[in-house]
């Protein structure tokens, strides 16, 4: 134990006074930043995938469409992450000419990969509306988009809330392997402090307990959210 | 107002319309019937497009609706529609269900007025906060005229399915349409709240609302309905007036029909 203690300091020493702390905030709001944005953007594009997929499709502008989408879902889930950061980073944004910082890039493809899995979620949400609610919609004259915005999406939103919430924590730990293309998340701030104390036992420990912490914390919040969801159901 | 002319219907290859012809005029309260399955519920979508028509037309205020090439949706706003199951948006409380169409539309409508700076029109010189107002202001009116004033700021969840059902049909009269299509509005309702809904249906007919109804409740064809329309494996076999109808019924499926139900 003894052996521990020293590590222990070791971790301690270079933590608070190598300023080690600031690096690993640095990292947590990166890893924070990237897996929300990332959210954000996901169901952007999960919600317009899911809603061209659901287009009755008798014409042929749908069927492309939804060729499309099928397409971009396959790519983005039939690869592995690592392998998008990578391609996005040192093919893609070289092609277009661009430059991004590693923040910036985690943040795109974390958003275009859960983008494809949000969109077979949001998809089933809106299933799961019953169809009058559309044909209720257009029978007043509503366009089959201003129906789906203003009557279906909220109701499919609310519908799936908690695997959003899921989808959320999923992301949180995905993010871990951003470091790939330069962004400076959690671990890349523990993987600091453990080279400069040649000693990577506290330092992963600690990692490892801030992504637990994390993770609770999501779902004690997805937990608070679907209560008072169904508080408002009874008062309806 | 509304002529149909040889309106056919299949799904795949099942035929559900076999060539439906009828003349529809402002006022007409007409009563469809006929055995399930007979494709009641289709003719009655088939009017406002909710079914796309296979082959005839639907002319509707000069109009022929069953061209895919006319825009539906602005014709659709003159032609309320009543389901079945009410099909109330559940998100919206009762007034914003009541709301949501005529400010949609009317905002739509002066926003492109407004664009194409079409001065002379009287969308032009409107504003988003005053069509809101109006539309408040008629809601209300049409709530306080079914005693539901109290439940407007309520979700429908919480209403009965009488309360429902009339919901959804001042939803559809705020809407100013010409003509209402009506889908069996009583058959999901619990016995008592029947009567209710057939009230304020009676009370359109009498203010002279154009109605075309799908119903089972052959005592209130009889009563309101100035036309029956007797269909069977999607054709009209038999119209006329009640009287005619039900004292002296020709065809014999629509004898063999009313001998069923009556
Ligand atoms: N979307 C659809 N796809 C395939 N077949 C359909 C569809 N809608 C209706 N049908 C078929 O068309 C026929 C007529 O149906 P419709 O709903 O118009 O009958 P209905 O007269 O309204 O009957 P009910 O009194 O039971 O409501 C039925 O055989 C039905 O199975
Ligand atoms: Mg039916």
């Amino acid at each position: 134990m003894g052996n521990f203690e020293q590590k222990l300091n070791r971790f301690l020493e270079i933590f608070i006074e190598q300023n080690g702390y600031v690096k690993v905030l640095e990292g947590l709001k990166n890893t924070i930043i990237i897996a929300v944005l990332g959210l954000v953007i996901g169901i952007i594009i999960g919600t317009i995938i899911a809603t061209i997929r659901v287009i009755p499709k008798y014409k042929v502008l749908p069927r492309i469409l939804n060729g499309i989408c099928s397409f971009y879902v396959g790519l983005f889930r039939g690869t592995p992450i690592v392998v998008q950061l990578l391609v996005f980073y040192y093919v893609a944004l070289p092609l277009m000419g661009l430059h991004m910082t590693g923040v910036q890039v985690a943040i795109w493809v974390f958003g275009l990969n859960s983008g494809a899995y949000i969109s077979e979620i949001m998809r089933s949400g809106i299933l799961s509306v019953d169809s009058g609610q559309m044909e209720a919609g257009r029978a007043v004259g509503l366009s089959f988009g201003t129906t789906m915005m203003k009557i279906v999406i909220p109701q499919a939103v609310k519908n799936i809330l908690p695997t959003l919430g899921n989808e959320f924590i999923a992301l949180i730990k995905e993010t871990s392997v951003v470091s790939f293309v330069g962004a400076a998340d959690l671990y890349v701030a523990f993987n600091y402090i453990g080279s400069n104390s040649y000693e990577f036992m506290v330092p992963y420990l600690v990692m490892a307990i801030i992504y637990i912490v994390l993770v609770l914390l999501i779902s004690l919040g997805i937990k608070l959210m679907e209560r008072s969801l169904r508080k408002s159901d009874r008062r309806n | 107002m509304i002529d149909v002319i040889n309106l056919t219907k299949k799904f795949g290859d099942i035929d559900v319309l076999n060539g439906i012809d009828v003349k529809i005029n402002k006022g007409d309260i007409i009563c469809v019937i006929g055995p399930s399955g007979s494709g009641k519920s289709t003719f009655l979508r088939c009017l406002n497009c909710m079914e796309d028509p296979t082959g005839g037309q639907i002319i509707f205020n000069g109009v022929d609706i069953a061209d895919t090439k006319v825009d539906i949706n602005i014709h659709r706003r003159k032609m309320g529609m009543v389901f079945q199951h009410f099909n109330l948006f559940n998100n919206k409380t009762v007034i914003e269900n009541i709301m949501l169409a005529p400010v949609h539309v009317q905002v739509k409508d002066m926003k492109k007025a407004k664009r194409k700076k079409l001065k002379d029109d009287p969308a032009y010189n409107t504003t988003k906060a005053e069509i809101i107002k109006n539309a408040r202001e008629n809601a209300i009116k049409l709530l306080e005229r079914i005693g539901l004033a109290d439940k407007a700021d309520v979700y429908p969840s919480t209403l009965s399915g009488g309360q429902k059902q009339r919901v959804a049909i001042v939803r559809a009269l705020a809407m100013n349409p010409d003509v209402i299509l009506f889908d069996e509005p009583t058959s999901a309702l619990d016995p008592e709240m029947v009567g209710e809904v057939l009230d304020l249906m009676k009370s359109l007919a009498e203010e002279g609302m154009t109605m075309i109804i799908v119903t089972h409740e052959m005592g209130f064809a009889r009563e309101v309905a100035n036309k029956i329309l007797f269909i069977d494996e999607g054709k009209i076999l038999e119209s006329g007036t009640p009287e005619e109808f039900f004292s002296n019924p020709k065809h014999p499926r629509l004898k063999e029909f009313l001998s069923k139900v009556l």
